[in-house]
């Protein structure tokens, strides 16, 4: 569905990304784990041109994606994005928040747009909150309406970078069952967390990340259990002992 | 004859003053208005990718605030004729002038309200595939404008006071009024006083106004 190939972003002389090949099949979902600042949120953030990579290749479906392109859109609406920061919308209701973009940008007509709107947040279990403000929820629950929004525009991937590192530890697993469901259901997703337990459940394959560089890829048995490499060995026993 | 009863001339001369205050509020509302507009474009003219835009922007607003309005009050009065050819009255002058002039300030307004915004805004709306246009549209303006609500009512009042200085155009506006009514009466300082009353009051109207909108409006406004 993806497939990256010798990605490379730097700002200025800094060099985040460092040639990263990345493949990820239909339906796989891959979650990219490693210490703080590696780049791997910059990383996920090249693969929908939020970031601009300075080299490399990125295919989606087959097709070549041209790294420099101005009209982003056609990317942008396949490749979802949900924030750490869920970045909803403040002057929105939650409904408008879902269905805004399916409106202006893809052109659906308002009722068809509501209506999948609706369903989708029955689906994260915010059916009752459609016209209340961002503000009134929970980090929890503004996460889930972000993942809504991301999903009324039916991308056919999913990236996901760290949506449950600004949420207090109790809201984390409505989060989370949200995104296991969505795993379930054959979503392709690309999921940057910290949160090593769901990665161990629900990844299909396990990345870390580190300076900027794949150290290590593999099932998160492989990646978990038995790493490879020196420096995925200290990280993990370093996260898991935190555990 | 006393202080007090030496604004007697008031009950001769009160609707002169009535027809400046008239003047003075159509002046400050109509420039206030256009220069929002022209101020909104000007901001995003400022961000342009294309350099000349950008300049251009920067420059105009550069040099309006860098120089006395009174001067450029004279640059529209004198300029104006001589380049378009046409007898503009000497109201839509003094119209131009000070949205020209208010135009720069709401500008640099708007774009700090933009900047205020948190950079997630923007990157939500990119990334649910929106362009620029319907980013500032629909995301990105409605949430600046209301952030700067403020700061706008305050270039509101400034533009009702610095109007005064389109009385040398000839236009009747509540300095105008008061000169002139100094010139009927023989009175030295009165009727300036009077007028200086009466935007005083204006502008203590429009506070009162600002401070309950603004109360208002923060009700349902946290993040």
């Amino acid at each position: 569905m993806i497939s990256v190939k010798n990605l490379s972003k730097n700002y200025g002389n800094n060099k985040v990304v460092k040639n990263v090949d990345l493949e990820v099949k239909k339906g796989e979902v891959v979650v990219i784990i490693g210490p703080s600042g590696s780049g791997k949120s910059t990383l996920l953030r090249c693969l929908n041109l939020l970031e601009r990579p300075n080299e490399g290749t990125i295919k989606f479906n087959d097709k070549n994606i041209d790294i420099n392109m101005k009209d982003v859109k056609s990317i942008r609406t396949k490749v979802g994005m949900v924030f750490q920061q869920f970045n909803l919308f403040p002057h929105f209701t939650v409904l408008e928040n879902v269905c805004h973009a399916p409106v202006v940008v893809q052109k659906k007509p308002r009722k068809t747009a509501e209506e999948d709107a609706k369903k989708l947040l029955e689906s994260v279990g915010l059916g009752d909150k459609k016209d209340a403000y961002p503000s009134s929820l929970s980090g929890g629950q503004q996460q889930r309406v972000a993942i809504a929004r991301t999903l009324a525009m039916n991308p056919d991937v999913l990236l996901f970078d760290e949506p449950t590192s600004a949420l207090d530890p109790e809201m984390v697993t409505d989060v989370l069952r949200v995104m296991r469901d969505l795993a379930q259901h054959g979503r392709t997703m690309i999921i940057v967390t910290h949160e090593m337990g769901f990665a161990k459940e629900v990844a299909d394959r396990v990345v870390f990340f580190d300076k900027g560089k794949i150290v290590e890829t593999g099932t998160p048995k492989e990646i978990f259990d038995f790493p490879q490499h020196e420096r995925t060995c200290d990280f993990i026993s370093r996260v898991l002992h935190v555990i | 004859m006393s202080f007090i009863s030496s604004f007697s001339f008031m009950s001769q001369y009160w609707m002169m003053f009535v027809q400046g205050v008239i003047t003075t509020i159509e002046l400050a509302i109509i420039s206030i208005v256009f220069g929002f507009i022209i101020g909104i474009v000007l901001a995003i003219l400022k961000k342009s990718k294309y350099s000349i835009l950008s300049i251009f922007a920067k420059a105009y607003i550069g040099f309006i605030r860098d120089t006395p309005l009174l001067i450029q009050i004279y640059i529209v009065y004198i300029g104006l004729p001589m380049i378009f050819d046409v007898n503009i009255s000497d109201f839509a002058t003094g119209v131009i002038a000070l949205t020209l002039y208010s135009a720069a300030y709401i500008a640099e307004i708007i774009r700090s309200g933009i900047e205020s915004l948190p950079i997630g805004q923007f990157e939500a709306s990119l990334a649910l595939g929106m362009n620029k246009w319907k980013m500032m549209r629909d995301i990105i303006l409605p949430q600046a404008i209301k952030n700067i609500l403020p700061a706008l009512g305050n270039q509101f009042i400034g533009n009702v006071k610095d109007s005064s200085l389109v009385s040398v155009l000839g236009i009747t506006d509540l300095m105008y009024q008061a000169q002139t009514v100094r010139g009927s009466t023989a009175l030295g300082v009165q009727p300036i006083l009077v007028a200086a009353a009466i935007y005083l009051v204006i502008t203590w109207i429009l506070n009162c106004g600002m401070s309950y909108a603004e109360r208002r409006m923060s009700v349902n406004d946290i993040r």
